[in-house]
């Protein structure tokens, strides 16, 4: 196969944002997180992302603050190296490489430029074991700074963040692995550790999940997989420890935090309610419930104002003082499995798949952000683990985005199959989609493919559905049965069935005549307007797949795939078999707006993709093992601006991109060269030179200053003239602390004035210095290089002394000596 | 933080009668007054001019009522034997009758004694009316023959023969004054033009015809005659229209209501049937307690009157619309004044606005299940009047905790009155098919429950009892029934012809496989 050069596989969008606890800066501005291999900076305000601190070659495992500056950031990954970045303008500061792969990072006050991590312990690799280490950050202006100064503090400890703790501004160290609780004392360089039995009397589990210590107390809250949160107090003796037990949340506490007062302690788990304790009074606690999903971690920031939670279905929110949700930022939500499979919204050309449980999320792919979520199920999410929820199994857009079908499911290992198929219309007033008719049981089993007409100019959409239970059914919109019902609601038109088989793929001709329904391994066409049975189509063995109708000018060729590795393409005007090739397509798509179509085949372990025309035997475009694993689902995407590429290879991705989602769940797309160029040129045109603020007045003039200095070679600056030291007390002394003006007038006027006896020279420098100054700034066009300046200078002087012709003895001599002065100054700057 | 989100209440199909524009307009009448005459009513005729006083031919009387009345407002008493279809002319002015000894009257809607009398006929005259002209009345009679008479010389004009057996309808044009048209009960109806000798255009009902009815346009004729009401063309030559079969007894009477939409048919069977004139479907239907002889529709639809075999007159009134506001005064509330208060202030510019959350309402149950109060929640749906009068609600409410997997807690620990309360809503809601589902599963956990204490209780044990012979005998119906579903199927096997699937000749080689469309049966679907 031949390699195609400028078409690669890239990531698009859709990181982890809740991977790790985020930070909340000091000024409660901005909120930073780990985000795949990048660290995010989130405006705490606006949800908006402000800076991408990108550098990192590996997943990034921590953000920190620099206990020291406040304005700086620590990340850690597992690359192997720890950078310093300045995140209000998102500059990489320093990178410091410690050279194993880092877990975690944590910092205090107390221990000035030394910073903890976790890493693997590299004695023996499968085990797993971890250790904190203590790294001594060497303080060098260099960019690149290795740090191989480690001194290990604690073994054996968990490779999950919250496990680890610091307390009281850094006086121990307090980390829980499985049974065990270890307290490390600084000042003793001495630790303590506790365990506790596996089980309880009744039989709640013990494992610690988490920790956080006191502020200001010694005492130090632990999470347990049952639920409980343990206080531990007096554990500076080993044998007089005692602990109180709090028990809201009823299963494993993820996420423990002291507020920075010490006066309240926050903990969050799976029943996504944030639990507020007050500390020395933990009867009473307040609670914010129902925060969407399964709280992971809890932060508070430095002042104590904002809170925020990370969640399970990765998202971050931001909560005021335990009151009010102010803000949340929201990533691409991926569930374990992707059931609806990936759809394109044609309104909005939003990406749409499943989201939160119940819930479909829009995720705009030009600006990798996630729109909104549709909630589909409108039923409360109860959080408890192992309770069977509604499930949205199956959604379809119609051709124009005018209506939504999507099919909820819920099955409990004794009753039956609970499915309801809900119709939604698109609201122009309020731009969101409003729930039309809800058939519940439509079937009587699973349903296993649905779809709309797709002809975008018939008044009358018809929606199919093909079910287990060996039927499928045509739905219409009807008129109101009842004059109380507001408007026309969907119902079912027709049912039909094939010899009792089961139908698995159904899909509609590009002009809506004809509907094609695959019957295990018969292929059924069938007229949708008179629901005739017009011909079937078989190529035995094997069970049909994947079934595609051509578009536009191969709109004659249906295409279908089974699970006997065939691919066949049949041609409707003949009603016979055009061609078949064996190849174990696992996903079939065609694109909307060509006749392009692209087979996926799964092939030990790797994904080749076709992109062929039905028409034509020889693929445009073939890439073998695009990515690992299974790709599951798959979609083209029209693109707002067409691309104008003249190669062949790459012209199938002109007018639609393909994106799709394998089975890690990451979601991909290619990327042609051209477009990642354009991408670049855009990108470059928003780089700001980072030295100079950016400010009206530098848009104004700062470029047009910076070309000038770029005209002189050299970039040595002429210093700038000194200013009396008076002036600048006198500038920089707070008004009401000066004395009288009058008073001080005399003696400013004085400082001005230029000394008679030692200082003369000097000033004199000075003085020409400035005019040379002026003159720099004066004529724009002047293309002198600085070093003939001096020459001219001289002259000047020289110059000056032709035309004074009455001069003193004292000014004569004054200026001998100054000319002597000025020579020696001439060669000092010629020799350098 | 999301809201929480209640238990929703699926809008379940209805079942019954569905409400349409139709139902709504024709069921907007009061409750019937029925007054008893001496025998059969026979016919029904509003006055033309207002106020629209109706005359009710029963046996040997015509009353006249008034609209509101209850009382006849007059009664013509002066035949000698039962008399037949008393008729207004135009102006409300004269009233004519035919009678059983063959004499038609004529009289003065002021006065007592007949004005003229028109003999002729040998038998029985079963229709009179005036035409058009005013000057002229048609009559026929059982001895086959329609007359013509001039209404001052009380003279015989023309005479027709041309039917072989009873007339027993007629109807005259309202737009030409020398067409009308009969009905005998030959199965024929002739149209006939009083400037010519012979009937102009004859059509065969295939039934005895009793009822004739001319739209306004006059444009079609619609004739009842047994079981049918057949609707024909004028203009096209007496082409049948329609055919329509809807009443199971001979059909008696036919109206067509104010605006000319809706056609009504009397029949023998003691229904009223009320029919779109676009689509001749049946929009609605009135059930009478005895066989109809006679029907009548008051202008503006303002009142139906509908005459019985058993001598009873039902006069059912229109409702009027300002009606019910004044007699059921709504409760109580507070005032404006009390809603608005502070609601309409307008914070100055420097004011602070701290807004507060609007709060959200919720119903007692959802309150209950937002603390995930399971067993109180389940009280509060099971309380009397929302599972007498709501029973949707509280299955919702058991299908919501049975979805928090809570169910079970729910229904346990529950004491004998509470028990036999759940037990006596899920009896009386089990065979609503709507609620199968969720309250079979309800019974299961109830008996797994609470099998240890059977026995134990009288009331329970009844209950239980209760619920197994209902059991049993649904069961019973149910295996009846898929039995007759069974029989239906071979009956429809047999009778659908088996169709060819158009395969075109190269398609054999292929390896197609042939097939048939399996029996496709549309299926309406609730939503």
């Amino acid at each position: 196969m031949v390699e195609y050069g400028d078409i690669r596989v890239v990531y698009r969008g859709g990181s982890k944002i809740n991977f790790r606890k985020p930070v909340i800066s000091n000024d409660s501005r901005f909120l930073l997180c780990a985000s795949g291999e990048s660290v995010k900076v989130f405006s705490s305000v606006t949800e908006e992302c402000v800076h991408e601190l990108r550098g990192h070659t590996g997943q990034v495992t921590g953000v920190l603050l620099r206990p020291s500056n406040h304005l700086q950031v620590y990340s850690c990954s597992t690359d192997g190296t720890v950078r310093l970045w300045d995140f209000t303008d998102g500059i990489l500061v320093r990178t410091y490489v410690v050279g194993y792969p880092v877990y975690s990072i944590y910092a205090s006050l107390n221990h000035k430029e030394v910073v903890f991590i976790v890493t693997p312990v590299q004695s023996d690799k499968r085990t797993e074991l971890f250790q904190l280490v203590a790294v001594n950050l060497p303080q060098t202006p260099d960019q690149l700074v290795e740090a191989r100064d480690l001194s290990a503090v604690l073994s054996d400890v968990s490779s999950n963040p919250s496990t680890i703790a610091f307390g009281r501004g850094g006086e121990y160290l307090a980390s829980v692995n499985n049974l065990k609780m270890e307290i490390y004392f600084f000042k003793k360089n001495k630790s303590y550790s506790f365990s506790l039995r596996e089980y309880t009397k009744n039989g709640g589990k013990n494992t610690f999940t988490c920790i956080a210590c006191h502020p200001k107390d010694d005492c130090v809250a632990t999470g347990h997989d049952d639920g409980k949160i343990r206080l531990w107090r007096n554990f500076k003796q080993k044998k007089e420890y005692t602990y109180s037990t709090l028990h809201w949340h009823h299963s494993a506490v993820s996420s423990l935090c002291f507020t920075p007062e010490g006066t309240n302690l926050l903990s969050g788990g799976v029943e996504s309610v944030l639990v507020q304790w007050r500390y020395n009074q933990e009867n009473q606690k307040d609670f914010l419930p129902r925060l969407g999903a399964a709280i992971t971690h809890v932060t508070v920031s430095p002042d104590g104002a904002l809170f925020s939670t990370s969640h399970s279905d990765n998202k971050i929110t931001i909560i005021q003082s335990c009151v009010k949700v102010s803000a949340v930022i929201q990533g691409l939500v991926k569930g374990e499995n992707v059931t609806t499979g990936l759809l394109v919204d044609p309104r909005s050309k939003a990406l749409v798949l499943n989201g939160r449980p119940g819930h479909l999320q829009f995720y705009s792919l030009q600006r990798d952000k996630l729109l909104f979520h549709l909630d589909i199920v409108q039923q409360e999410y109860i959080h408890e683990a192992g309770l069977e929820q509604f499930e949205v199994v199956r959604a379809a857009f119609d051709a124009s985005g005018l209506w939504l079908a999507t099919v909820e499911e819920r099955k409990q290992k004794s009753a039956e199959l609970e499915l309801n198929l809900k119709l939604w219309s698109f609201d122009e007033q309020t731009q969101s989609f409003v729930l039309n008719t809800t058939v519940s049981a439509p079937h009587e089993a699973r349903i296993t493919a649905m779809c709309f007409s797709q002809a975008a100019d018939s008044q009358t959409t018809t929606l199919v559905s093909a079910s287990r239970d060996g039927h499928f059914k045509a739905w219409q919109l009807g008129l109101p049965a009842h004059t109380d019902d507001e408007g026309p609601s969907w119902s079912c038109d027709f049912v039909g069935a094939y010899h009792g088989l089961v139908p698995r793929c159904c899909c509609f001709s590009a002009d809506g005549s004809l509907l094609a329904v695959g019957f295990q391994e018969v292929v059924t066409v069938w007229n949708p307007t008179s629901w005739e049975l017009l011909t079937t189509l078989s190529q035995p063995p094997g069970d049909v797949r994947n079934l595609c109708f051509g578009q536009l000018s191969c709109s004659k060729y249906l295409l279908g795939s089974n699970n006997k590795k065939m691919v066949c393409c049949w041609n409707l005007l003949t009603c016979s078999l055009e061609w078949s090739t064996s190849m174990d397509v696992s996903l079939l798509l065609v694109d909307s707006r060509s006749e392009n179509m692209a087979a996926f085949c799964c092939q030990d372990g790797s994904t080749d993709l076709f992109v062929f025309k039905p028409s034509e035997p020889r693929p445009l475009f073939s890439q073998k093992a695009v990515c690992s694993g299974r790709v599951i689902h798959a979609v083209f995407t029209p693109r707002e601006v067409m691309l104008e590429s003249s190669e062949e290879s790459s012209q199938w991705l002109n007018r639609s991109q393909l994106y799709f989602l394998t089975e890690f769940m990451d979601l991909l797309t290619f990327s042609t060269k051209a477009e990642e160029e354009k991408l670049m040129a855009s990108s470059k045109q928003l780089v700001i030179d980072d030295t100079v603020a950016m400010t009206p007045f530098y848009l104004l003039l700062g470029k047009h200053r910076h070309e000038h200095l770029g005209n002189e070679e050299s970039a040595e600056r002429t210093p700038l003239p000194q200013s009396s030291v008076a002036i600048k007390e006198l500038l920089q002394t707070p008004a009401h602390v000066l004395p009288a003006t009058s008073f001080l007038c005399s003696m400013f006027a004085k400082s001005l004035l230029i000394s008679v006896t030692e200082t003369r020279e000097e000033n004199k420098h000075v003085d020409e210095e400035m005019e040379s100054e002026k003159e720099e700034e004066d004529s724009d066009e002047e293309v002198e290089t600085k070093i003939s300046r001096p020459e001219q200078e001289a002259k000047g002087v020289q110059g000056g002394e032709s035309t004074a012709p009455t001069l003193t003895k004292t000014q004569v001599r004054e200026l001998r000596r100054v000319r002597k002065q000025d020579l020696s100054w001439i060669t000092g700057l010629l020799d350098s | 933080m999301a809201s929480f989100k209640p238990t929703q209440i699926p809008d379940l199909p209805k079942l019954g009668e569905k409400i349409t524009e139709d139902t709504l307009y024709w069921k907007n009448y009061k409750a019937p007054v029925q007054i008893k005459e001496f025998g059969a009513v026979s016919n029904i005729d509003f006055s033309p001019v207002s106020p629209h006083n109706f005359a009710v031919t029963a046996f040997t009387r015509i009353h006249i009522y008034g609209p509101f009345s209850q009382e006849p407002v007059k009664t013509f008493t002066r035949f000698k034997d039962t008399a037949y279809c008393g008729r207004f002319r135009s102006d409300g002015q004269l009233l004519v009758a035919g009678c059983e000894d063959s004499v038609v009257r004529l009289y003065d809607v002021g006065g007592k004694a007949a004005l003229r009398m028109y003999k002729g006929h040998t038998k029985a005259v079963h229709v009179a009316d005036f035409t058009t002209g005013r000057y002229q009345i048609l009559t026929a009679s059982d001895d086959y023959t329609c007359r013509l008479w001039d209404i001052p010389n009380a003279v015989e004009l023309t005479a027709y023969q041309e039917h072989t057996d009873y007339v027993r309808c007629g109807v005259t044009s309202k737009l030409n004054r020398d067409l009308f048209i009969t009905g005998s009960y030959d199965h024929t109806l002739r149209v006939f033009d009083s400037r010519t000798e012979k009937s102009v255009m004859t059509m065969d009902h295939g039934q005895p015809v009793e009822s004739l009815l001319l739209y306004p346009s006059e444009g079609l004729l619609v004739s009842a005659g047994g079981r049918y009401v057949k609707v024909w063309d004028l203009l096209k030559g007496g082409q049948p229209l329609v055919s329509l079969k809807n009443h199971h007894k001979t059909v008696t009477c036919l109206a067509l209501n104010s605006s000319g939409q809706r056609l009504l048919s009397a029949s023998l069977d003691r229904h009223v049937k009320v029919y779109n004139t676009t689509n001749y479907k049946v929009v609605h239907n009135f059930d009478y307690a005895a066989a109809i002889l006679s029907l009548g529709l008051a202008p503006d639809d303002e009142s139906i009157v509908v005459g019985m075999t058993n001598s009873i007159l039902s006069i059912k009134h229109r409702k009027n619309l300002e009606e019910p506001k004044e007699t059921s005064k709504p409760r109580r509330r507070p005032s404006y004044r009390v809603f608005m208060k502070g609601k309409n202030f307008v914070p100055k510019q420097d004011d602070y606005f701290v807004s507060k959350p609007a709060r959200q309402h919720l119903a007692k149950y959802d309150k209950q299940l937002k603390r995930f109060n399971v067993s109180k929640a389940l009280d509060t749906a099971l309380e009397a009047w929302l599972r007498r009068k709501k029973p949707e609600v509280t299955v919702a409410v058991i299908k919501e905790l049975d979805r928090r997997g809570t169910l079970k807690n729910a229904l346990a620990g529950r004491d004998e009155e509470q028990l036999s309360r759940l037990l006596c809503f899920v009896i009386g809601n089990f065979f609503d098919t709507r609620f199968t589902p969720v309250l079979a599963t309800t019974a299961e956990i109830v008996l797994d429950i609470y099998q240890c204490v059977i026995g134990q209780s009288a009331v329970i044990d009844r209950h239980l009892i209760h619920l197994q012979k209902l059991l049993e005998k649904e069961i019973y119906y149910q295996k009846d029934l898929m039995e007759i579903l069974g029989m239906l199927d071979t009956m429809f096997a047999f009778s659908l012809l088996r169709k060819e699937v158009p395969c075109p000749g190269i398609s054999g080689s292929n390896g197609l496989v042939q097939g048939e469309a399996s029996t496709s049966r549309p299926q309406l679907q609730a939503t």
